[in-house]
């Protein structure tokens, strides 16, 4: 894992006293309200529904079992015992005092953690695919660009005043686990016909409320021109994006205007002389940061203990079949935690199960973790011998549930129950559905079928990309539904299509039920996902489950009149 | 009144004559020396012709927000320009470091700012180039 460099604890602990003192000279009045805002969303921190909101960086969601064990300090000394991991590889506390804000940065710097630009209309946390580094399917690790990234964009002088805030996602597979085609810039490494390194560059991706799939700008960018043409594209945004409607500032939007092959060329234009300004130094950091993600020192063992429990205990055979990851190293795996007790907060951990997964990941995991956008903790490398005592470890603080990639393994956003923008609940409906699909025990049948929850039309929930998306709205003061289906984040992204008029809470449920249902008895088999069963027969048997008698829900209600 | 801020810390506008106002400009016959207020909107490569020409650029700042100008005027010195490059307009304090590293020299704002944010809360001197990571990743840009 990277390590922070004298130059990164500098400036993460100048960061803080600065930081320290913005606070001062907002309440001394030398900063307006309206002054302070950007400064303290560039620190992560919020004004939530209830009160302020700390978004801390998990950077490209890579963890020691250290930050881990200080992420769980935090949240007992000046939260509630608890975090929520969020879609961005974030952590989020829902109950800080602004006055304790600046002490717990100092912890976090003293574990090489901040909140640097979790927030405000700059480049964000730069995030990756989960299962870096471990993945059986990976081409290159794409941690270190992301960490070159992070360095570049940290307190860059030029864009932290964008029109709008910008996301830039990596991934180094050809599965495709980082969401990148959602995202304002996705980057895929890849090599070229003659063996280089170099990146698949698509800008213009994400959702919100005019969600849009990502354009390729440039096939193959060498691994050398990577900060010149991002800056490129950034500085073509920072000049052309619109400051006039915040709803229409997002890239995305400047790259619709104005077509994809316009951008492209000013993009080329200013990448010529954006090139010059990078005269290796880039490079050189490059290959120290390379050198810092070092494959983990191996165990050489035999793999007897994991066949004789899979053989003996049904339910670490479930856990087995959906939290299991293939490793690149065969005698290993990868570990998904899930977050998605059936019925509890998806994403939430408390400070006892963060403490309990550090134990874990020390003890069992070569002192590495992830968090995925998924809303998981992951363990990226544990030996098969040892996979049975981790699920035990696991059940013990109800952290075994086996439901990854499962009806359950639900993202939902914060919603009204947190969040001042949301027009709708989504952790209830999260929890309903979950608790609902259990009690069926169906999900294991159903196998792959992703439900993704946003509860306003801002879509955290990133409800367009999922197999089946939920949009929460507020309709004349009651929250009604709607539904999309067909959604994919992956390599195959393609955004979900509505299903027809929203439906209220109660409606929600059963509705989903039948859909589910419809899908088991419409598949070729059991080969054959919900997506490809959608992507096969259409929306039509769907739309029948969802709203049957051919009755629009509003309809039907006045008929029961 | 404005007040103009560099890294020797707070004065008045040493700049005697007028600054004329782009859309006044005819770029086929320009007086050496003049100076200009450019519209942050405006495309860098519109200058280009007569950068050698202008000793003073002012680039408006309408809100802390807008950034435009930081692009701007870092586009103004990679195109070429090495007369005075002036940010106008709301300016914060913690702003002013970045300003510097984008190729500003100065920042010009109001009383008022002035009077809130005074010069100790500005990283004047060397202070703004202290921890830079763009200053790790590349060569100096000026």
């Amino acid at each position: 894992m990277y390590r922070y460099s004298e130059f990164d604890k500098d400036f993460v602990n100048h960061r803080v006293r600065q930081f320290r003192q913005q606070v001062e000279r907002r309440i001394d009045g030398s900063l307006t309200e309206d002054e302070f805002k950007p400064l303290r969303l560039m620190n992560g921190l919020y004004l939530q529904l209830h009160a302020y909101m700390l978004r801390v960086a998990i950077p490209y969601g890579t963890l020691s079992s250290r930050q881990m064990r200080q992420l769980a300090w935090i949240a007992d000394r000046w939260d509630k015992g608890y975090g929520h991991f969020t879609t961005r590889q974030n952590i989020q506390y829902n109950w800080p005092k602004l006055r304790d804000v600046p002490d717990i940065l100092d912890a976090l710097a003293d574990v090489e953690m901040h909140a640097i630009q979790t927030s405000g209309n700059c480049v964000r946390n730069i995030t990756a695919d989960h299962f870096a580094g471990a993945a059986a399917d990976e081409i290159l690790d794409p941690r270190p660009t992301a960490e070159l990234l992070r360095q570049w964009s940290t307190d860059h002088p030029e864009f932290a005043y964008l029109p709008r805030k910008f996301k830039i996602a990596i991934t180094g597979s050809p599965a495709d686990r980082a969401v990148t085609k959602a995202h304002d810039i996705g980057l895929r490494l890849l090599r070229n016909e003659v063996g280089e390194i170099g990146y698949e560059v698509v800008v213009g991706g994400g959702l919100g409320r005019t969600p849009m799939i990502g354009k390729v700008i440039r096939e193959f960018l060498p691994e050398q021109d990577l900060l010149p043409y991002v800056e490129s594209i950034l500085q073509v945004y920072n000049a052309l994006g619109r400051r006039d409607n915040k709803y229409k500032a997002r890239v995305k939007i400047t790259v619709h205007e104005h077509g994809i092959d316009t951008i492209r060329n000013l993009v080329e234009e200013r990448f010529k002389v954006q090139r010059k300004q990078f005269g290796g130094a880039d490079q050189q950091m490059l290959c120290e940061i390379k050198a810092a993600f070092t494959e983990p020192n191996y165990i050489n063992a035999s793999t007897e203990a994991f066949n004789l429990t899979l053989s003996s205990d049904l339910t670490f055979r479930a856990f087995v079949e959906t939290n299991l990851h293939p490793h690149k190293n065969p005698d290993y795996s990868i570990v998904t935690i899930s977050l998605k007790a059936h019925g509890e907060t998806p994403g939430d951990a408390t400070s006892q199960q963060m403490r309990v997964v550090a134990n874990l990941a020390e003890q069992f995991g070569h002192d590495e973790l992830r968090v995925s956008h998924e809303q998981n903790l992951i363990l990226p490398h544990v030996h098969k011998k040892d996979i049975p005592e981790v699920y035990f470890a696991l059940r013990k603080v109800g952290l075994a549930t086996a439901n990854v990639g499962l009806v359950s393994d639900i993202i939902a956003c914060p919603g009204m129950d947190y969040c001042s923008l949301a027009t709708a609940r989504s952790i209830p409906i999260a929890q309903q559905i979950a608790t609902r699909m259990d009690e069926l025990k169906l999900e294991h049948d159903i196998g792959p079928l992703k439900i993704k929850i946003s509860g306003c039309i801002n879509a955290c929930g990133h409800h367009h990309v999922g197999h089946i998306g939920i949009l929460g709205l507020d309709r004349a003061g009651v929250e009604n539904y709607q539904i999309t289906i067909g959604g994919d984040g992956t390599e195959t992204a393609r955004l979900g299509d509505r299903a027809g008029p929203g439906l209220s809470v109660d409606e929600l449920i059963p509705a989903l039920e039948r859909v589910v249902d419809t899908y088991l008895q419409i598949r070729k088999d059991k080969s054959e996902t919900f997506l490809e069963t959608y992507l096969r027969i259409g929306m039509e048997p769907f739309k029948e489950a969802l709203y049957p008698e051919g009755n629009r829900p509003t309809r039907r209600r006045h008929a029961a009149l | 009144m404005t007040t103009i801020v560099n890294d020797n810390g707070f004065s008045l506008d040493d700049w005697g004559p007028e600054i004329l106002d782009w859309s006044s400009v005819d770029t086929s016959a320009i007086d050496p020396g003049v100076a200009i207020d450019v519209p942050n909107t405006l495309e860098s490569e519109d200058l280009a012709s007569i950068l050698d020409q202008v000793a003073l650029i002012r680039i408006p700042f309408p809100t802390h927000v807008d950034g435009r100008g930081f692009t701007l005027a870092r586009r103004l010195r990679l195109l070429g320009y090495k007369g005075r490059l002036r940010a106008f307009g709301h300016i914060l304090a913690d702003q002013y470091a970045k300003a510097r590293r984008c190729g500003f020299d100065e920042v010009e704002i109001h009383d008022e700012l002035a009077k809130r944010q005074p010069e100790s809360q500005w990283s004047l001197g060397d202070d703004w180039r202290r921890l830079d990571y763009q200053e790790r990743l590349r060569h100096q840009w000026c």
